[in-house]
């Protein structure tokens, strides 16, 4: 069922401790900061995160690694220039990874939307991150077993909603958005506008109100200090 | 068949600008390019518009334009190396797995990556040095790896501590299998495939000091 919630604490109440948590954005771009905020001050630990990074600065993502709540991180690229948090608690034995390449990651995560039990990829065949999975010769090429990343929750920034949930989002700040919004049982998802139901083009929805249950708005420029 | 060489030889080696504007020149018009982090974003620069080339970014567009400047940078507009770009008329914008299944899908004409080490048959070695305590991150090296039709590799031949990089199998983790096709070098442009190396071009030495310099055995690119 989709609800609209006034505040980002009211959209993560429900989140449980040993949850599996997709955290939408690249980097930046579409990271919902506003709704980690909530979910660190909720106080939900034991979370296994999926996101393409593992936070960056002191921020976000990075911030929900740096209190400890993240017991395992599934992304494609952790260390950063600006991943201190990560690189502290990894060097310290006290997060686990799980390192994926990012168009697996991506897929790994569609497919779970899209009720897909694995699919067979080249990528990866032949390297360290493909030791000990099912491997098979396909059309001349080698290939390699993929699962789909399952969630609890997903949390996504898009551009605007509707009243039935529809969204588009902005530019590359859509990424993860629309797949981890149907791989999640629950899609919280913060926009900076909710529009009238009819508001949107039906042709133009990008991710459609099925794949969303609990929507908040958060105006734009709200959290304009802290994107450095 | 003709055998009649058609290695050609200039003068001094290749400066990062003048590889890449080599590269550029050899994409053919009208490609989908992918341009790795690094080395190879220069290509960028010595793309005409005649050629009409339309660039990927794996995050989630096509027609991406340059580099950001002043008022145009936009926190929602960046490319795979998290760097604000801009859009062309004509861009569009998808999600992750479209962005991936078109390169997995075999769409993406050529993708121009850096690396460690490439081998002999073309396994590539870009994404991971295997030292003990180093935190491993891939990204989408991988998947351009194994996705697009063409993977071009720009690198200085040597290592600072003048070990070749063109190498008979990469000591370094892999990051695709059989999947280069041709190397950039400061000294040569190397062809590789199933039936070993071929040199197209060397700068600033003969086949002959190449060969001194690369462990594998090379041939001169010949004509047919």
């Amino acid at each position: 069922m989709l609800t609209f919630v006034d505040s980002v604490q009211e959209a993560v109440a429900g989140i449980k401790d040993g949850s599996t948590v997709m955290i939408g954005g690249f980097g930046n771009a579409g990271q919902p900061f506003e709704l980690i905020d909530a979910l660190i001050e909720c106080g939900a630990t034991d979370l296994t995160v999926v996101n393409n990074n593992a936070g960056q600065g002191d921020q976000g993502l990075a911030l929900l690694i740096k209190e400890g709540r993240v017991k395992k991180m599934i992304c494609s690229f952790p260390r950063q220039s600006d991943s201190w948090h990560f690189d502290a608690k990894y060097k310290a034995g006290e997060i686990e990874l799980e390192l994926v390449p990012q168009g697996n990651l991506a897929e790994r995560i569609r497919a779970a939307g899209a009720g897909i039990g694995g699919f067979f990829t080249p990528t990866g065949y032949g390297t360290m991150l493909a030791e000990g999975k099912e491997t098979r010769i396909i059309d001349g090429r080698g290939q390699v077993f993929e699962t789909p990343i399952h969630a609890d929750v997903a949390l996504i920034k898009a551009l605007k909603a509707d009243g039935k949930g529809n969204l588009v989002y902005r530019k590359t700040a859509r990424n993860f958005g629309p797949i981890m919004a149907a791989a999640a049982k629950q899609a919280i998802v913060q926009v900076s506008e909710i529009v009238p139901t009819g508001a949107l083009d039906p042709e133009n929805v990008v991710t459609p109100g099925i794949y969303v249950n609990t929507v908040v708005r958060v105006p734009a420029g709200a959290s304009a200090e802290k994107v450095a | 068949m003709s055998t009649a060489t058609t290695l050609q030889t200039s003068a001094t080696p290749l400066g990062r600008d003048d590889l890449a504007r080599l590269v550029a020149r050899d994409i053919a018009p009208g490609s989908f390019v992918n341009l790795g982090i690094g080395q190879p974003t220069l290509v960028s620069n010595y793309l005409t518009e005649d050629q009409n080339i339309t660039l990927h970014t794996e995050n989630g567009m096509l027609g991406m334009g340059p580099e950001a400047q002043g008022e145009e940078i936009d926190e929602d507009l960046i490319n795979a190396g998290k760097i604000p770009v801009t859009e062309l008329p004509g861009a569009s914008y998808f999600h992750h797995a479209d962005s991936f299944a078109m390169m997995r899908g075999g769409h993406l004409d050529i993708c121009v990556l850096g690396a460690f080490q490439v081998s002999a048959t073309g396994d590539l070695a870009n994404w991971h040095t295997g030292a003990p305590g180093a935190i491993p991150a891939v990204g989408g090296a991988m998947d351009l790896a194994t996705g697009a039709k063409d993977v071009f590799v720009m690198m200085t031949l040597l290592t600072r501590e003048g070990a070749s990089k063109m190498v008979e199998s990469c000591t370094y983790p892999v990051t695709g299998v059989g999947c280069v096709t041709r190397v950039y070098t400061d000294k040569a442009v190397f062809l590789t495939g199933p039936d070993g190396v071929t040199v197209r071009e060397t700068f600033g030495c003969t086949l002959e000091e190449l060969q001194e310099l690369v462990p594998v055995p090379l041939k001169a690119a010949v004509d047919g």
